[in-house]
């Protein structure tokens, strides 16, 4: 039974992962693009060399630590839409840090992460303590959070730290997470350090969730709770707790673009998008550790080797965006399949 | 002899478990016929399986002679078996006349055609003798005319073969009352009818036959003016079961929980329980008898810390715990075993090991500076497994895969384990076969042996004269009247519970 449950676990992605696949290269077929070329294409512009690679793990950075936040939250019975909030005010915090602080490498980088953390954290705790006091539900209060991030931090970026080209001074050196090191073995690609904080980052949530009492309370009033509450939990700590947590990854996120990728923030015209991604990362990774980390892979890599597959194929970059699509349509479909064939066999209990 | 129903040698197994095995049950028309058995002896799956919800590996099934084949819910109807579900089918926000419609509107100029619907549900309800009102909204009837609409809803698609599952569990003394006169009726008219239950009682009154199955095999058919409860017990449990409840003289000593003046509103800002006053003393069980909704729930939420105490104290040997957080409750000395086993006992989605440490899980040995134990919380919950025969494949299994006595049997192996001073038992054999019952109560009483105080609450007068040492009668929101259970009588105790003065049925 327990064996049947994992296979499932496995299955369901593998199968979702072709089919998207699949209709992907349908839908390139009628649109008159050849769909074997187009996908060679891609396999070649995700891991066909050392430069590819390098920009593949480089993208799955933010979307393994977006991916966390939204499983994270899912575990304890929460809906975290607003990773994308928390990570921009994560982002703003790791630049702040690291545009403003002198401090010896050692300490300034460890220092803007935990900055982006504590944002992302303390902006997802606000709609923790919304939902734990007033029963306010999460879903609505983050998605208005997100619009007040993304606003926010424009405006502060504007009015206090506004370089040349509507974005902020680089980070100091001493702050950045690029390395010149794993840019030369990867054919000078942008790959930098964050991806060990990204591994470190799932490496934590699989062990506060599976192995604390914290995370026992955490999933205790995920599941139920009227029988935490009756067991001494403190429910409404827990929710916040659990938010701030969620938000908190969603922050670390944030300074993955900024202590890594760009090295500053600009001034954003609309979402980065990264944070509603790790919905999705999250989805076809089933809301586990090592999930979240394949998941976040397969998407970085696809939406790195769109580029290639548009010069070299001639398709557009958007047909990823579908692909990704159908990918995390085909989950959500066989998600109900297995509900309902987990219902029917529980129906049959004896 | 010509059956209505007959379901030849039925095999239906799931991954690891044989829930049928070679299940014969023949069912004549105009009969009613128990199929009785444990928690989980298989009789749902059966029953599952004659509707067509599941698909039999073995077996063949005949109705009115004509073998049925490739069945499915819609076959299994237009063959005219309907079932009424132990947990009702019902939109609450929809009248009695759209629920029993719904799926089989009758259709006028395109609009449903309510009025004439509503006349034809009038009409069953006369003919079967159904009160109900086809105009009132589910939500606001009784749970006793939800059922009434549920067994309507069959007859309406025109079954007349019907399968009750369990239909007292959620009924009052009443209601269970006029189902027993519905159910003559139905059958006077030509009706005939499956009851799934595991209450000999009723078996004894309104059973025309009784099959018996245990662990998924057919023991046995009997005719029930031949047999009688002791050996359908027997049948079902596999050995001889004690009804009566065997207990010593209790020895009562110093005051355990103390109860002071209690005031309690409910969720509504009623007072619920309205100066309420109890002592429950060490090796005694005070058993609180009462109808459901006279402050019972809000009493024990008020000592549990689950609600706020308006007004009065509540004290545990002599520390004061009104008004204290849930854990701090219960870490001085009491344990509880909630009503709803599924809300407030269990988190149906953790395994049962996880569960047996639900209050402890942050203490020695469990635990150690935020890191939780594996091997101490298993070796734990394999123990308690073992101790109270919780049926179970293992300690990693989720406690919602486990049948509804099995699950009780652990929150009772969680509960009575951390050895408390107090003990509070909610309702704790609802819905349960005659073995766990006994189980459980000897489970009370041997607590109370060892000197614990246990308070029970419970509908089942049976169950409060029957193991109780003190009966404490509650009436809204007050102790009316203290008796003691050798000198009362289930009608005293009725009239009492009513809101009547002691003495006025002797003095009758």
């Amino acid at each position: 039974m327990q064996n049947k449950n994992n296979k499932m676990k496995l299955l369901v992605p593998l199968v979702s992962v072709f089919f998207g696949l699949l209709i992907g290269g349908i839908i390139m077929l009628v649109s008159g693009y050849r769909p074997i070329e187009a996908y060679a294409a891609l396999f070649e512009g995700m891991v066909g060399g050392p430069y590819y690679i390098g920009e593949t793990v480089r993208q799955m950075s933010p979307l393994i630590l977006s991916g966390l936040a939204v499983a994270f939250a899912f575990r304890t019975g929460l809906f975290n839409i607003g990773v994308e909030g928390q990570l921009l005010v994560g982002w703003l915090a790791a630049v702040y840090v690291g545009v403003f602080v002198d401090a010896p490498a050692i300490v300034h980088i460890p220092l803007a992460i935990l900055a982006a953390g504590v944002a992302g954290a303390l902006w997802g705790a606000v709609p923790g303590i919304l939902k734990a006091r007033f029963k306010v539900h999460e879903v609505i209060t983050t998605i208005m959070m997100n619009y007040i991030a993304l606003y926010s931090t424009n405006e502060i970026i504007r009015n206090y730290m506004l370089a040349p080209g509507e974005r902020t001074e680089n980070v100091k050196e001493t702050a950045s997470l690029a390395s010149p090191f794993l840019q030369s073995i990867t054919e000078y690609s942008t790959l930098h350090y964050g991806i060990i904080v990204a591994l470190i980052a799932a490496v934590i949530m699989w062990f506060l969730l599976w192995r604390t009492t914290m995370g026992y309370e955490l999933r205790a009033v995920g599941f139920n709770q009227h029988a935490s509450q009756y067991a001494g939990i403190n429910v409404s700590k827990n929710i916040v707790l659990s938010m701030a947590i969620s938000g908190a990854f969603a922050g670390i996120a944030g300074s993955m673009e900024g202590l890594g990728t760009y090295q500053y923030m600009t001034i954003n015209a609309a979402f980065t998008g990264v944070g509603f991604d790790g919905i999705a990362v999250a989805l076809l990774g089933a809301n586990s550790a090592i999930g979240v980390v394949l998941a976040a892979a397969l998407f970085g890599g696809l939406k790195i080797g769109a580029l290639n597959m548009q010069s070299i194929a001639g398709v557009p970059t958007e047909l990823v965006g579908v692909v990704i699509a159908l990918i995390i349509f085909f989950v959500a479909c066989s998600y109900i399949v297995h509900w309902l064939m987990n219902r029917v066999s529980k129906g049959g209990k004896i | 002899m010509e059956y209505v129903i007959e379901m030849r040698n039925i095999r239906k197994e799931f991954p690891g478990i044989v829930a049928n095995d070679d299940i014969t049950l023949q069912v004549k028309k105009g009969e009613i016929h128990a199929l009785l058995g444990e928690n989980g002896a298989g009789k749902s799956t059966l029953m599952n399986v004659l509707f067509g919800l599941y698909e039999p590996e073995q077996g063949e099934i005949y109705v009115k002679g004509n073998k049925v084949v490739n069945n499915d819910p819609n076959i299994a109807n237009s063959l005219g078996i309907g079932m009424v579900h132990q947990h009702f089918m019902l939109v609450d926000k929809f009248t009695v006349t759209e629920n029993i419609i719904l799926g089989k509107e009758p259709v006028k100029g395109g609009k449903v055609d309510l009025q004439t619907a509503a006349k034809e549900v009038k009409a069953l309800s006369d003919q079967y003798g159904l009160r109900v009102d086809p105009f009132a909204k589910i939500e606001d009837i009784s749970v006793g005319m939800q059922q009434r609409v549920e067994i309507l809803k069959t007859l309406y698609r025109g079954a007349d073969i019907l399968i009750f599952d369990e239909p007292t569990a959620v009924l009052t003394p009443q209601e269970i009352l006029e189902l027993i006169q519905i159910m003559r009726k139905l059958v006077s008219e030509g009706k005939s009818i499956i009851l799934i239950t595991h209450k000999l009682k009723e078996i004894m009154e309104v059973c025309d036959r009784c099959t018996v199955i245990r662990r998924g095999r057919s023991v046995g058919t009997v005719d029930v003016k031949d047999s009688n409860p002791d050996s359908l017990a027997a049948m079902m449990v596999g050995r001889e079961v004690n009804f009566t409840v065997v207990k010593g003289v209790s020895e009562p000593k110093e005051p355990v929980l103390t109860i002071k003046d209690l005031v309690v509103l409910d969720s509504r800002k009623v007072a619920a329980v309205n100066g309420l006053n109890l002592t429950v003393k060490a090796g005694e069980i005070v058993g609180i008898a009462g109808v459901d909704g006279n402050g019972q729930s809000e009493l024990l939420e008020a000592i549990t810390g689950l609600r706020k105490a308006n007004e009065g104290t509540i004290q545990l040997r002599d520390k004061d715990i009104t008004n204290k957080t849930p854990r701090s409750v219960t870490a001085s000395g009491l344990a509880h075993i909630p009503q709803d086993r599924h809300k407030h006992g269990l988190v149906l989605d953790f395994s049962v090991g996880e569960n047996m440490v639900l209050q402890t899980y942050y203490q020695k040995p469990y635990s150690k500076n935020g890191i939780l134990k594996f091997s101490p919380i298993f070796e734990k919950a394999n123990k308690l497994i073992s101790e109270y025969d919780v049926r179970t494949p293992d300690a990693y299994t989720p406690a919602r895969a486990l049948s509804g006595g099995n699950q009780q049997k652990a929150i009772i192996a969680r509960e009575v384990d951390r050895d408390p001073d107090f003990l509070i038992a909610a309702q704790p054999t609802r819905g349960l076969d005659v073995g766990a019952i006994e189980f459980i109560h000897s489970k009370l009483i041997e607590q109370r042996d060892k000197g614990k105080a246990v308070l029970l609450v419970s509908f089942e007068l049976d169950e409060i004269i029957n193991v109780s040492d003190r009966i404490a009668v509650m009436y809204e929101g007050k102790i009316v009247a203290v008796v003691d259970p050798k000198e009362t009588t289930e009608q005293e105790l009725g009239l009492l519970m009513a809101g009547g003065k002691r003495g006025t049925v002797n003095a009758e």
